[in-house]
């Protein structure tokens, strides 16, 4: 019982209190590496900023339709991108984890194909022309 | 016996942690999958019933067109603008999340008391937008003058009564402002409506005041003839919103943790990174809610 926490402190991690965290997981870093990250940070924000202002624009500015739709569906997903992989810093992770949590969003992409589907049959036949 | 301490344990002895990632945060990320399974099977749910809807979906740029002051006090009408305000203001308050986790990094105290408080201002502004957004869709848009309803015109083409009493043309590029209450349109309306098509109940000629409504409840509304757009505003952004405050009372939790000193004696800020994570999350939900609630 007693290895664990012996084993930790030759590592010289002696603040970690709680049983429930692995003392090597908890990243820190310098006033330099916060410099760049701050900067990463309000690059990401002005990018989100100016992705949602165009669609607010294309939302008066085009009509209407499939391809607008598509543009839409496009920054959101470019949108999703910065938040999941910047602020929720998933690029910064193992690649294992980043797999697995990818792999199982995929089935929401069978969801929405499923469901759309299932939807045309009480529907007007608008998906695929099915 | 001291020689087993400085053994490293094996793989399958607890010796190396899954992912590099500590317990609390990779079961913030399995919650966070298992939510994300959730909002999208509402906004799915939301497609599936609007493109099957046989009577013609709502237009969200002439349903949200409050924008709190501009209303009240000038009378402009900004359609969307607001709901662009609140994405603008849950993007900015993800940003000081996120500034809150990397001064935690750094072991700033001060910071991370300071980015988490701008965090919960941003989640009380976010919360205040809603319950004005909600209280304008509940109570309607320009009192009671206007008809839920559908008509097929003799084109065979589909209209809709907008919320400002005019008659726009769903499936072609023709758009009536002309004003059905006004008694000098009846006659162009009688040119295009068959009166025998005629789905809004009373008719174009002598409005039939029981078919007048007046905002939205779950069962009837202004904008759509389908109950079923106000039901899922209702239900998807109330969800929504949910989320949006029990972020802010989790923010508020880790706010006075750090600002006790609790978290700074534990060696790391790890508790701001992982309600970083929900908030982060329920900022990506509004941006999909966004775009396939508001914009499309």
């Amino acid at each position: 019982m007693s290895d664990t926490h012996h084993a930790d402190h030759s590592k010289g991690y002696d603040n970690d209190q709680s049983p429930y965290t692995h003392p090597d997981v908890h990243t820190h870093h310098d006033e330099a590496a916060g410099t760049l990250l701050r900067k990463k940070i309000w690059q990401v924000f002005w990018l989100l900023f100016g992705l949602t202002a165009f669609e607010f624009i294309i939302a008066f500015a085009m009509p209407r339709g499939t391809g607008r739709n598509l543009i839409y569906i496009g920054l959101t997903l470019v949108k999703a991108f910065y938040i999941v992989g910047t602020f929720m810093h998933l690029k910064d992770e193992v690649r294992n984890m980043i797999t697995t949590i990818l792999v199982g969003l995929t089935f929401i992409l069978w969801f929405i194909l499923a469901m759309l589907i299932e939807g045309n049959f009480y529907g007007k036949g608008w998906f695929l022309g099915l | 016996m001291a020689q087993t301490a400085t053994v490293p344990k094996s793989l399958w002895d607890g010796g190396r942690k899954p992912f590099k990632s500590s317990y609390g945060k990779l079961m913030m990320w399995f919650f966070l999958m298992s939510d994300a399974f959730t909002f999208s099977s509402l906004l799915v749910v939301y497609g599936v019933i609007r493109f099957s809807s046989h009577t013609p979906w709502a237009m969200p740029e002439s349903v949200f067109t409050h924008f709190a002051g501009l209303y009240e006090w000038f009378h402009i009408e900004a359609p969307l603008a607001f709901v662009g305000l609140m994405t603008f203001i849950l993007i900015a308050s993800s940003v000081t999340m996120v500034l809150a986790v990397e001064a935690g990094h750094r072991m700033d105290q001060k910071q991370v008391e300071k980015y988490m408080l701008y965090t919960i201002i941003g989640g009380f502004m976010f919360l205040g937008c809603q319950a004005y957004e909600w209280f304008h869709f509940i109570s309607g848009t320009h009192g009671a003058h206007h008809i839920a309803g559908a008509i097929h015109l003799i084109d065979g083409t589909v209209a809709q009564f907008m919320p400002d009493g005019a008659l726009q043309v769903m499936n072609g590029e023709a758009h009536l402002n002309a004003n059905l209450l006004d008694p000098s349109n009846a006659a162009l309306f009688a040119e295009l409506v068959p009166q025998a098509s005629l789905l809004a109940e009373g008719g174009v000629h002598g409005i039939n005041p029981s078919a007048i409504i007046s905002g939205a409840g779950l069962t009837v509304n202004q904008y759509a003839q389908n109950p079923s757009f106000a039901n899922l505003f209702f239900f998807i952004t109330g969800f929504h919103g949910t989320h949006v405050a029990s972020g802010v009372f989790l923010n508020f939790l880790i706010y006075k943790q750090t600002q006790s000193g609790e978290l700074h004696r534990r060696g790391h800020y790890e508790m701001v990174e992982k309600v970083g994570l929900y908030w982060h999350f329920v900022d990506l939900v509004w941006v999909f809610v966004f775009t396939f609630f508001y914009l499309v």
